[in-house]
């Protein structure tokens, strides 16, 4: 799928060029010289013969948002889902590199990947809610199935504020959580990745399967969250990225090619290929 | 991607991950192996009780004279299988013949002739002959069958057709053919519903071919559904027959219980299981005993080849060989 | 090959004749049906009674009796059957689908298969063997054993299907949420696919109430009151059996009545199957 010739990529052709880029977004995020709160250092992912991600390496400074785009195949959900060692259950997937995390390699020897995906949540492409839960059980769900007890009445509410879907399922909280529109489900599916308290959050093309209307909603809310946790957002919609993201990377095939600013990714890309992804001539 | 089961191999490696999560999927893991493994052991269960139970009568009988002689007499301690064989045979071959026409084409109606609705609604009655008790079953043939075999159909068989071997002595009623009518009616919701699956995976492209070259709705059937399904519907049929083959209360209670071989319909016979539902309980000696659970492994045997045959064929029917894409 | 005869009527006329046929075919797979049910109804309602439900059976000639043992001893034994099948066949299936993709599962998957064909009358024989046997006796044990047996594959196979349809989605979005594997499938995979197993948990018992051949040898009969499982058991079954082949004309009548109270039993079962299943697949979506 990924040609091996493909190695004409940043990393030997303009090796100058490719790490600094990296660094150089690294020094415009770090304004204040603040630790990044994701920081991904030469990541690769294999399925079985399949050089999926290649020598990724980026950071993402905390309570900001970063958009990945690219082209359909390049690899923007599998990077994402090595943030949250999702890739730890495909059979002949193999992940190589490291991905801190305040500082700490989720790879390293002795993590357990299931606490750490409460601290890395990630809402998917289609919403998801339990079809065999209420709206509250839903919202609660990661706190209930991980065996906490009690009364979770708060924190389903302030999860639900949160998401912005408070006020429209108060009254009816007992309601089964697919009773729900497509838009309101989503918005469900985030309340629920935010009742565990992650600090970064992962969003897989949230929006992808709503109507305009709903995508709409969603985008104000990554406004919103923006100013609690940190927020990787894969996007195929690059007016998208624009809206919503601080600082966006460009991938292709399997590689990270450009990492800045957005305003600047989309205005003024350094790199030939990001140029012409932005400005249509493909993907 | 991340559909498939959770195992976690090389997936970084420095490996050597986890805690008390890891704890709970081993135990979790193990505990359905185990429940998994059970059916295997079950069925490993099965073919050696069989063997044991049956094995006294190996130490006195050859195999093959067992299964070849005609002669059962448990005071004599000789037995002989070809009566049961025989009677399990007829009385299933004449069910298959009567039961086959009918349910392919009830399967046709359902699936192609009736409105969708209708085909839906279609299916309850035949849900319902399935879930009938064979013992029910018997009761209704020995009572309502029976007499009406007795008094009007073998009487007219053997009026019209008594030149045929197959409808001559007397009209008793019971016997094979009411052995054979009851589970006609008893195997049909089984060919009947795995006909109707198989006939639903036939791609519409190629019935639609069909009607856009002109054909009638049965003559699209005829073209494109028969010869799509053919080999699913052969193992409904085979399934059907399975089934025919082990039907025990039923076939007791009209078959007539005489270990004899006739070739007349109307006669008496009895059938593998039939003697077993018979005999079992009071039987005595472990020969005698043995020769049951040898009818029993002769039994099991022939179902189970049947069934694995029709397994593989309605499974490659479900995977279109003939299938066209998009 | 189908040979397209040139007269558009003739080919009409056999489109519309085979559809009759087919129509009339129906017919004749009703009739069978309608008499079952209207003579069990007709020939067995008069019967019904409460001493019907609770006496013990008389012996010939006596008036009245009942059937109450053998109900008893029908539950009795798809209770057993139950304690023991619905655990391995659930868990089974359960298995199939979680890990059943290697060789080893689909060697228990063409078992499972091919065991649910198998005739009750030889389950009865193992029952037997395992048993009968070893106890020296016959007991509604055994019977309830051999239930059991012939309830592991089939529900093992349906509840594989079950498990599988549930969408994978749904297990990312639990695992994402830092929940481990085993507890994704047993509180959010099983959990959502429970309703169905439970519909194919009311379709095994159905069978198993209904089932006589294998009860012959291994349970047998039991003309009175029997609270051990360890004896000899009557069953609705075998009590029906035993009343229809009797020379006596007061015991076919008993054979109808009992027959009604069976296809009631089975009837509700199936009935209450197919309410889950409807309310099951309006309420999720």
């Amino acid at each position: 799928m990924i040609p091996a010739p493909a190695a004409h990529a940043m990393t030997s052709e303009k090796p100058a060029v490719a790490l600094p880029t990296s660094a150089a977004a690294a020094t415009v995020l770090t304004d204040e010289a603040t630790q990044p709160k994701v920081e991904v250092k030469d990541l690769n992912v294999y399925f079985r013969t399949n050089h999926a991600i290649r020598h990724v390496s980026l950071s993402v400074q905390p309570q900001t948002v970063l958009a990945v785009i690219g082209p359909s195949g390049c690899g923007k959900s599998t990077f994402i889902r090595a943030l949250n060692r999702m890739h730890d259950l495909v059979p002949g997937a193999r992940v190589e590199g490291k991905v801190y995390v305040d500082g700490k390699d989720l790879y390293a020897r002795g993590i357990d990947p299931v606490l750490l995906r409460r601290r890395v949540g990630m809402v998917f492409q289609r919403p998801n809610p339990f079809p065999t839960m209420s709206i509250y059980e839903n919202v609660a769900a990661g706190l209930t199935l991980n065996g906490i007890g009690g009364n979770h009445h708060e924190t389903v509410e302030r999860c639900l504020r949160q998401a912005a879907l408070w006020d429209e399922v108060k009254d009816r909280l007992k309601h089964a959580g697919t009773s729900l529109s497509g838009g309101q489900q989503q918005r469900l599916c985030i309340a629920r990745a935010l009742a565990v308290e992650p600090e970064v959050l992962l969003m897989d093309e949230p929006a992808s399967a709503l109507d305009p209307i709903a995508t709409a909603k969603i985008e104000e809310l990554i406004h919103e969250l923006k100013e609690k946790y940190t927020i990787i957002i894969v996007t195929h919609s690059m007016q998208q990225a624009a809206r919503v993201s601080d600082n966006t990377a460009f991938f292709y095939l399997g590689e990270l090619i450009e990492i800045g600013p957005t305003a600047q990714i989309f205005t003024n890309p350094r790199e030939r290929r990001t140029e012409d992804y932005v400005t249509g001539k493909f993907g | 991607m991340a559909d498939a089961a959770p195992a976690v191999l090389d997936a970084h490696a420095e490996g050597g991950h986890r805690g008390p999560g890891n704890l709970g999927d081993r135990v979790f893991n193990g505990v359905l192996w185990t429940l998994g493994i059970m059916v295997l052991v079950v069925a490993g269960l099965i073919v050696l009780n069989l063997a044991l139970v049956a094995r006294p009568l190996a130490k006195e009988h050859s195999i093959w004279g067992f299964i070849t002689s005609t002669e059962w007499n448990p005071i004599e301690e000789h037995y002989g299988a070809l009566p049961f064989l025989y009677g399990t045979l007829v009385t299933s071959a004449v069910s298959i013949v009567l039961a086959v026409p009918i349910a392919i084409g009830l399967g046709l109606f359902i699936t192609q002739f009736a409105p969708p609705k209708l085909g839906r609604v279609l299916t309850i009655p035949v849900e319902l002959l399935a879930a009938i008790p064979s013992v029910v079953y018997g009761l209704w043939g020995l009572f309502v069958v029976v007499p009406w075999l007795r008094s009007a159909i073998e009487p007219w068989l053997g009026k019209y057709f008594g030149w045929v071997p197959l409808f001559t002595g007397p009209p008793i009623g019971l016997g094979y053919l009411a052995s054979g009518l009851i589970l006609a009616v008893m195997i049909l919701p089984t060919i009947v519903a795995v006909s109707v699956e198989v006939m639903k995976t036939t791609p519409e492209a190629n019935r639609e071919a069909a009607l856009a070259l002109g054909a009638t709705k049965w003559e699209s059937v005829m073209m494109a559904v028969i010869p799509y399904s053919r080999a699913g519907i052969l193992g409904a049929v085979l399934l059907g027959l399975g089934r025919a083959l082990g039907e025990t209360m039923a076939v007791t209670m009209v078959i007539g219980n005489a270990p004899q071989i006739s070739a007349s319909l109307f006669a008496p016979g009895y059938s593998l299981p039939a003697v077993i539902a018979n005999e079992f309980a009071e039987a005595v000696s472990s020969v005698h005993i043995g020769a049951l659970a040898g009818l029993g492994l002769i039994l099991f045997a022939t179902t189970f080849i049947l069934n694995a045959a029709a397994r593989v064929l309605v499974t490659a029917v479900q995977k279109g060989p003939g299938r066209i894409s998009g | 090959m189908m040979n397209l005869h040139s007269s558009f009527l003739y080919r009409k006329m056999v489109d519309r004749g085979m559809a009759v046929v087919c129509a009339l075919l129906f017919l004749v797979a009703f009739i069978p049906l309608l008499s079952v049910l209207w003579l069990v109804i007709t020939k067995g309602a008069a019967g019904l009674s409460w001493d019907f439900f609770t006496q013990l059976p008389k012996p010939v000639g006596e008036e009245g009796g009942g059937i109450g043992n053998a109900l008893i001893g029908t539950l009795a034994m798809v209770a057993i059957a139950c304690v023991l099948g619905l655990p391995l066949g659930v868990g089974a299936g359960v298995y199939l689908a979680e890990k059943g993709d290697g060789t080893i599962g689909n060697t228990i998957r063409f078992m499972a298969e091919v065991l649910s064909g198998v005739p009750s009358i030889v389950i009865g024989i193992v029952a037997y063997a395992l048993v009968v046997k070893p106890m020296g006796h016959f007991s509604a044990l055994a019977g309830g054993v051999a239930l059991a047996i012939l309830m592991i594959p089939t529900l093992a196979r349906a509840t594989e299907e079950l498990v599988r349809l549930v969408p994978g989605s749904l297990r990312e979005a639990s695992l994402a949420l830092g929940v481990p594997n085993w507890k994704t499938s047993m509180r959010v995979v099983i959990r959502t696919a429970m309703s169905g197993i439970v519909t194919a948990c009311l379709l095994a018992v159905a069978r198993a109430a209904g089932e006589t051949a294998p009860l012959i040898f291994t349970a047998l009969n039991n003309q009175y009151w029997n609270f051990d499982p360890r004896a000899p058991t009557a069953s609705l079954t075998v009590q029906i059996y035993n009343y229809a082949i009797s020379p006596y004309d007061d015991w076919h009548t008993k054979a109808w009545t009992a027959s009604l109270v069976l296809l009631l039993v089975v009837g509700m079962l199936n009935v209450a199957s197919r309410v889950m299943t409807r309310s099951r697949l309006k309420g999720a979506r």
